[in-house]
């Protein structure tokens, strides 16, 4: 896995609440029996319509917003367990997804893929999303040594919660496989103790 | 110091703690799919991992396959590839694998219960957010990513911070015509999509213990929708009487052991729940969805709520609906009964005794897509399918079918479809397609209607 320590970056706004994982990457794509390639189809009908034409009037088609965080609504990632949605994200260049809220599934893919869920209050959102949408140029700084995040030349700032397991994972950029190898012998001993 | 169910499922499962940070958990039963799986199997293969206990993982294939002429070779080449994946790597690593056309192929939530491979007090995990149905049977149960799929193949655990636990109890009758999807869908439109995130969930009260094994499948199936990873009903005599001589469930001396085990599953008197909700059964009525979230549920008696926000509108307006407006009498020209949440034997019976002697409307295609191979047979067996028969339905072959539209069964752009699934999202059952959600019941009634009535008036 990827490591992660700090990321600056401008940020794509997607002011919109409860996006779920058939938004994020449609079922019909989830044929593929590799990681690669999901990028292409992020947001696939919302960026795109029926005929493959780009809809202008979604946030990601606009050439004024890039960056590799993305600033989503409350409730970001709910519904299906498919990890293709963090693919996706990962795929397209995110490195970061700030939110009020994250669904469980969704948050534990994300970790799982060094991609970071940054989960900050409902007021720094609203307050985060009113600065980019106006100044697409803002910069975000995100620190996971410090657990922080900030808007560079305002002085807006928080402090993110993230599970100091998961921290060090993304940090050392290892994973939870490697861990539960090492402890293959507890495992053994554990299921020999069972009735 | 007094346990919930949960507590005492997830402590005994529990290998080590790892200081400030998650817990190992054991997993009894892993079952997998082609979708969330191809990936997991590389990802062992790459760093040279074997899969450490094969013989605990059970596979089908039912996301990706075609409802009819499942004995022909799959058109799409993508499905088909998938598939053979499954079944390479099911082979080449040891797994047990009810492929299509298998007598026990079918959903994966449908067959393991029915199979009786799910038992209470389990952990049990699968690639798929509604791995929740399982624990109807007061086993932990929850969905996983597919890193997970690969930690689990790797060392048959999982390192898990411990949820929060929420009790939400139902006492009181149900009204006649009220059925467990309407209980569940009444109560995520009371709590919303994400008043469980962060918690695993218990169903008590009169309602779930008067409620059949598959009614209480249906429930936990959708306890996802409301944001917790999991739901659990206590086992009981239900649950014994409902797994007792089933395939793989324990034999006479062994299952009369399990069941004394089984038996002190359920929570203490006076444990204690982070946190609890409380609702009536009595103001339960049938449910349908107006909006692109489960949460944005009504009684079919009522009218979509007026609420000044964007992200409503904006599913309204991608519903086709206006605030204050009543859906009864909207038309509806597709039904779809079937997916993990209801496509079990009760669910074909409610329907096939409120079709008999009926006829669909012309407008309607109305899809039957039974959740297992064992369920079709039933449904021909009790004489159902001849119910259906008459009435023009279209008894199709089991899988997950139009409930997340991967195969060819898509509802087209702009058309509603009244449906048993489990998620109304933006474009779940096809691009631009509008989906209803209800219990079987109300599926029944608008197909035969060709729109949506209030059947409930009249009932009680």
């Amino acid at each position: 896995m990827e490591k992660f320590k700090f990321l600056q970056s401008t940020a794509v706004p997607l002011d919109i609440e409860n996006v779920d994982t058939d938004q994020i990457i449609p079922a019909r794509f989830l044929k593929a029996t590799d990681k690669n390639g999901f990028g292409e189809n992020l947001f696939r009908d919302w960026r795109f319509d029926k005929n493959g034409d780009a809809n202008d009037s979604f946030v990601m088609n606009s050439e004024k917003y890039t960056g590799s965080i993305l600033v989503a609504g409350n409730n970001f990632g709910c519904g299906s367990s498919r990890e293709h949605a963090a693919w996706a994200l990962n795929g397209y260049g995110f490195k970061v997804i700030v939110s009020s809220f994250f669904a469980d599934i969704f948050k534990g893919n994300s970790l799982n893929n060094g991609l970071l869920p940054v989960q900050v209050s409902e007021v720094f959102l609203k307050e985060l999303m009113t600065l980019i949408i106006k100044n697409s140029k803002t910069e975000i700084e995100i620190d996971l040594e410090a657990q922080s995040i900030s808007v560079k030349d305002t002085g807006l700032a928080e402090f993110f919660e993230i599970d100091s397991y998961k921290k060090r994972c993304l940090i050392e950029g290892y994973d939870d496989i490697d861990y539960l190898i090492s402890k293959k012998e507890m495992i053994k001993q554990f299921e020999l103790s069972r009735p | 110091m007094t346990k919930t169910l949960f507590d005492k499922v997830w402590d005994s499962h529990v290998i080590d703690t790892i200081e400030d940070g998650p817990q190992i958990l054991y997993i009894d039963q892993h079952l997998i799919h082609e979708v969330t799986s191809p990936q997991a199997f590389n990802e062992l293969e790459e760093r040279a991992i074997p899969i450490f206990r094969p013989k605990q993982v059970m596979a089908t294939a039912d996301h990706n396959t075609p409802t009819i002429n499942q004995h022909l070779p799959i058109k799409d080449e993508l499905s088909r590839n998938q598939l053979n994946q499954l079944s390479i790597n099911c082979d080449k690593n040891g797994i047990t694998l009810y492929d299509l056309g298998h007598k026990y192929n079918g959903i994966v939530h449908v067959i393991s219960p029915e199979l009786g491979i799910t038992q209470p007090g389990m952990t049990i995990v699968c690639g798929d957010s509604h791995t929740s149905t399982h624990g109807a049977f007061g086993a932990i149960a929850f969905g996983i990513g597919t890193s997970q799929v690969a930690q689990v193949f790797a060392s048959q655990c999982l390192l898990l911070s411990k949820p929060k636990s929420l009790r939400i109890t139902v006492n009181g009758k149900l009204k006649n015509g009220a059925l467990p999807k309407d209980v569940i869908l009444y109560i995520i439109s009371k709590l919303g999509t994400n008043a469980g995130t962060g918690y695993f969930c218990e169903y008590a009260g009169d309602v779930f213990r008067n409620m059949s094994m598959e009614g209480r499948m249906t429930v936990c199936n959708m306890s996802i929708e409301m944001g917790a990873r999991g739901g659990m009903v206590a086992p009981d005599e239900t649950t014994f009487n409902y797994l007792k001589g089933r395939e793989f469930a324990p034999k006479e001396s062994v299952f009369d052991k399990k069941i004394n085990n089984w038996k002190t599953l359920a929570s203490d008197e006076g444990a204690v729940f982070d946190k609890e909700y409380f609702f009536d059964a009595s103001d339960i009525e049938p449910m349908i969805t107006y909006g692109t979230n489960p949460g944005m549920g009504i009684k079919v008696s009522e009218k979509i709520p007026k609420v000044n926000d964007a992200s409503f509108q904006k599913s309204l307006a991608y519903m086709g609906f206006q605030q204050g407006e009543s859906l009864i009498g909207k038309p509806i020209n597709y039904v779809f009964i079937g997916s993990c949440t209801n496509s079990r034997i009760e669910d074909f019976r409610i329907a096939a005794n409120y079709v008999k002697g009926k006829k669909k409307a012309d407008n309607v295609t109305a899809w039957l897509v039974p959740g297992s191979r064992l369920v079709a047979s039933q449904i021909i067996d009790e004489g159902l399918k001849h119910i259906f028969d008459a009435a023009g339905f279209k008894l199709r072959q089991p899988g997950c079918s139009a409930c997340l539209a991967m195969n060819d069964d898509k509802i087209p752009q702009g058309e509603y479809c009244v449906s048993t699934s489990n998620r109304n999202f933006e474009g779940r059952q096809g691009q631009g397609a509008r989906t209803i959600l209800s219990g079987p019941l109300v599926a029944a009634a608008t197909a035969i209607e060709g729109k949506i009535i209030d059947l409930f008036k009249t009932r009680n």
